[in-house]
């Protein structure tokens, strides 16, 4: 079934370096995907709640305040308690590879560091969606 | 489909992807779903952007929590048309809802939709209210022919303006100015909204006289003023809907209307599937590029080659 | 900008051409007016005459992480190393206004900056470190009139009364809702705060600096050179505005106005900017607010190398990075400045890595020459016509807000954040598409593993901290807290100045977090709308 693909992307915790998270959105609407975006300050059940209400195909965190290994795992938990641990969960920031390697461990899926091109980051969830989700891009009409 | 009748989000929200997305399996749930529980109010929130939508729409859910009523929001936003992709970002004024499990809120794209709302947006509303909302709220994108789709798939459409928009009164589209059951003044605190009340006034007063006087309520959204004058409002139009005289023909008018939108869009979906006409069109832009064909020709062929060829089948 | 070899246009970082030559038929007349004397009107070339040679910038590292205590010996350690004033990094929590308790807090405490919740920790902080001698810069907006307040607590339990205090509190909101995002209240309030602050440090700090307008913050979301420069600008012009309004006098306030700017890659295109920015900033003060004291008239600055500048491929690059940037903002004329460290995509800096950015500074100020001479670009036909075209195109901005209103309407509009989205978009895909090249990223890169060493944030901080903050509050004189909070809502919905009732309840062992919760329930709690 060809169908759009819906990615939430959300800044979790207190920090507001929003510019990366928007820039990410932006490329993702010029990609053709749909991007629920949550904002700022959000807590780890206020994006499952949204994830499971938009039923997205990827939940997207942006993180620079080292509250990572807090946050990636929480939200990991509680994707799996609400019935979306099929979701996948990735996104990016200021994450060590250590770190990196460590959330990959518990679930979490690929994430991207600075410099990344978000090419990158959209040719990965694309191909993650038609692996995982049976998604295609819907042909232009 | 049990468990979406039971209040189950995760249902809810993958039925609302299946439909949305046109699955095989979308029409016989909605067939289950029609008439599953007795409908209820749906409320249409139009306006241009910036005139505080969401922010309204989140007060407005507030306060219907504060009265223990489940709330189903629809927010639209729009769909670019170069690359199909969309930002919905409403819920980003609807932070405190998302931990409460009784408000369940939906982003759409309007997915190439010419109006206001998605093409899916009333199909969603149904499960919304299968799944046990009480009020459903409908934001829509605020620009384009809105207006006019969010006043068939509400019961009561909202018009918000803001002083800002107060110069545009005069430019403002007529049918914002006519669908409009309940006018907000929002940002009512800034300079100019006693002259944009007495705009909308004098407006309305030029219109003929109907059964119903659409209220004018001011509201400074941010600051949870005017809420519950809002509420008041609203709630004094779905009297007024009560009264089978006016409910009846309103009814009928709207059904009558979501058929032939179902139809229309259907036979298209079904020319395109069924007859080829993809490919059809493509060769025909051919010809018309190439200068051999008008485009008004062309257009007559194509139609007269779907309709025809299926009476000649039967024969 | 682009490979020498193979582009087609020459821009500077804001998109303005650059040819391969200039002359002196680049610069308009009237040269000499436009650029005075340093240390007279307009100040393009200086606040003072000689500049460096009789005075260097200060070297304030921006520096915080972990606990009071932990902040406290790398204070310690800088000052030894050379460093001149202090400048104070918060955690994330305490920038938001939460205690460490929180739920807001979890997994924040102490990661991105210092972990202050009480006038305790604040104690601590400045533990052995004479503040009637030593200027302190803290980077806190939001809550920052309870962080300033702690301050002075401080120095007074040490008998230093506030007259004597320097240095400086950010408390710039207005660049929080257009850029940095780190809010509590709405915009309004948010400002009525900042203008309390700047009267009441006029009176009773005048050594001072109660406000630093800053257009790093501005810079790093993704805003051009000239739209930092407009949009800060624009800023001072809405405190200046809102301070006159109150009915303070012009003079009494504006020397302790100071300025923040980022100094990014594009060199010559930074120095234009501060050369640009003293010119319109004393114009301005002069012949708009009708300042009389020249020193109103000055615009000054701290400055802080861009930290989006820098990559977390091959960090070691970053030293070049900085040390160039440094070079143009000594060359601008700041008054002072911080050098990022090499690490500061990967983590906070480890103590080494502080150390090189330091040195950095000190190579240029002991080593260059460049101290020796003021403003030496003066007279470049490149650099003037570069300053002159950045003030033209920052004050088409800065006419387009006034039409607006004024920047409190236009950042209640959106207007500056969408304007940044969409530079920061536009970069993006400029280096995306290799027009703009970021070395070891998109051009001599490689997938090298980074091996230097990473600071680590021991994450029991967190608990103890946590600890801390209870403690404060169960062994505190319960009657002197309620009273002092009681005070405090009570002026909250007066427009009286909120100094001496922030005081009263940091006396009163009042947490940030509590005082914070005043202001929430007073005055609202402010949610953005996303501006793509």
């Amino acid at each position: 079934m060809a169908r759009k693909i819906r990615v939430l992307v959300a800044k979790a915790g207190l920090d507001g370096h929003d510019r990366g998270a928007k820039v990410v959105a932006s490329a993702m609407r010029d990609g053709g995907f749909e991007v629920i975006y949550t904002g700022l300050h959000q807590t780890p059940e206020m994006i499952v709640q949204a994830a499971v209400q938009e039923d997205v195909d990827a939940v997207a965190l942006s993180i620079l305040s080292g509250a990572h290994m807090t946050l990636f795992p929480r939200v990991l938990q509680l994707m799996r308690e609400s019935g979306i641990g099929d979701v996948l969960l990735t996104g990016g920031g200021i994450i060590s590879k250590e770190d990196m390697a460590s959330l990959k461990a518990q679930g979490v899926g690929e994430l991207f560091g600075p410099g990344t091109p978000t090419g990158a980051i959209l040719d990965y969830i694309r191909k993650w969606a038609q692996e995982h989700r049976g998604a295609t891009m819907e042909p232009a009409r | 489909m049990k468990e979406l009748l039971r209040g189950d989000a995760r249902s809810l929200a993958r039925a609302m992807s299946l439909v949305e997305n046109g699955a095989p399996e979308a029409e016989a749930l909605l067939d289950e779903v029609y008439g599953a529980r007795p409908p209820s109010p749906r409320i249409g929130v139009t306006g241009p952007p910036g005139a505080g939508k969401s922010t309204l729409v989140a007060e407005y859910a507030l306060l219907l929590r504060r009265g223990k009523r489940r709330v189903g929001i629809v927010a639209v936003d729009p769909t670019s048309p170069f690359t199909g992709g969309a930002i919905l970002g409403d819920r980003v004024r609807m932070s405190e809802l998302s931990t409460d499990p009784e408000v369940f809120i939906r982003s759409m794209a309007t997915r190439g939709s010419l109006g206001g709302l998605a093409a899916r947006t009333e199909e969603l509303c149904e499960l919304l209210n299968a799944w046990g909302s009480d009020v459903t709220l409908i934001e829509t994108v605020g620009v384009g022919q809105s207006e006019l789709d969010v006043a068939e798939a509400a019961d009561t459409t909202v018009v918000v303006l803001t002083p800002e928009s107060g110069d545009a009164i005069q430019s403002l589209k007529a049918g914002l100015m006519e669908i409009a059951d309940v006018f907000v003044v929002n940002k009512s605190d800034h300079t100019g909204a006693d002259q944009l009340v007495a705009a909308i006034r004098s407006s309305l007063a030029l219109r003929p006289e109907g059964p119903w006087k659409p209220p004018i309520v001011r509201t400074v959204a941010t600051r949870r003023q005017g809420i519950e004058e809002l509420h008041a409002a609203l709630e004094s139009h779905r009297d007024h809907l009560s009264d089978p005289a006016v409910a009846a023909p309103l009814r009928r008018e709207k059904t009558r209307a979501r058929l032939k939108n179902a139809v229309r869009e259907g036979l298209l979906d079904a020319l395109w599937e069924r007859r080829g006409l993809g490919a059809l069109l493509d060769r025909a832009a051919e010809g018309v590029l190439a200068g051999t064909v008008s485009p008004y020709r062309a257009a007559r062929e194509l139609i007269e080659r779907m309709t025809d060829d299926g009476e000649r089948s039967h024969g | 900008m682009a490979n020498a070899a193979t582009a087609d246009t020459f821009e500077t970082l804001s998109g303005i051409p650059v040819k391969p030559l200039y002359t002196p038929a680049d610069v308009a007349p009237g040269l000499d007016a436009r650029l005075g004397k340093p240390g007279e009107y307009p100040f393009t070339r200086g606040l003072h005459p000689e500049m460096y040679r009789s005075r260097l910038w200060t070297m304030r590292q921006f520096a915080g992480f972990g606990s009071a205590a932990d902040t406290n010996q790398r204070f310690h350690y800088l000052l030894a190393q050379g460093m001149a004033g202090l400048s104070t990094a918060f955690d994330m929590p305490t920038l938001m206004g939460y205690d460490a308790d929180h739920a807001m807090s979890l997994g924040e405490v102490g990661r991105e900056g210092v972990a202050i919740s009480t006038l305790e920790d604040m104690e601590i902080l400045f533990q052995g470190i004479p503040l009637d001698r030593v200027t302190t810069s803290m980077t806190i907006n939001a809550p920052a009139i309870v962080l300033l307040a702690m301050y002075v607590a401080v120095a007074e339990k040490r008998g230093i009364p506030p007259e004597k205090l320097g240095g400086t509190v950010q408390a710039d909101m207005l660049k929080e809702f257009i850029a940095q995002k780190e809010w509590i209240c709405p915009p309004r309030p948010s400002v009525k705060i900042c203008v309390d602050m700047i009267e009441w440090c006029a009176e009773h700090m005048p050594k001072w600096n109660s406000i630093s307008i800053s257009g790093y913050h501005i810079r790093e979301a993704g805003a051009t050179a000239v739209q930092e420069l407009a949009f800060t600008i624009a800023d001072g012009i809405g405190y200046v505005e809102e301070c006159v309004k109150r009915g303070m006098d012009v003079d009494d306030f504006a020397q302790r106005l100071s300025f923040f700017w980022d100094v990014h890659n594009d060199f010559f295109e930074e120095i234009a900017k501060f050369r640009a920015g003293r010119r319109i900033w004393a114009a301005l003060m002069r012949d708009r607010f009708h300042a009389k004291n020249p020193r109103s008239w000055h615009l000054r600055t701290h400055a802080q190398t861009a930290g989006v500048s820098l990559t977390a491929q091959q960090p070691l690059n970053n030293v070049a990075r900085v040390a160039i940037q440094a070079l143009a903002a000594v060359l601008g004329g700041t008054q002072s400045l911080h050098t990022n460290s090499m690490d500061e995509t990967l983590g906070l800096p480890t103590e080494e890595a502080a150390t090189v950015a330091l040195r950095t500074q000190q190579v240029i100020a002991y080593e260059t020459g460049v101290t020796s001479v003021v403003d030496p670009f003066a007279g470049s036909y490149f650099v003037e016509a570069l300053t002159d075209r950045m003030e033209e195109e920052a004050m088409a901005y800065i006419r387009r807000i006034e039409e607006m209103g004024g920047i409190i309407q236009a950042v209640e509009r959106g207007f500056p954040q969408k304007e940044i989205a969409d530079s920061a978009y536009r970069f993006q895909r400029q280096v995306e598409t290799e027009e703009r090249i970021v070395v070891g990223v998109n051009r001599f890169g490689g997938d090298e593993e980074i091996t230097i060493p990473v600071l680590k944030i021991d994450p029991d901080i967190e608990r103890r901290q946590i600890e801390r903050v209870k403690a404060v509050r169960a062994k505190r004189d319960a009657v002197a807290w309620e009273r002092a909070m009681g005070a405090l809502r009570d002026a909250c919905m007066s427009d009286k100045n909120l100094m001496p009732f922030v005081l009263d309840a940091v006396r009163a062992s009042a947490t940030l977090g509590e005082i914070s919760d005043v202001f929430r329930e007073a005055y609202g709690v402010y949610r953005e709308s996303a501006v793509f």
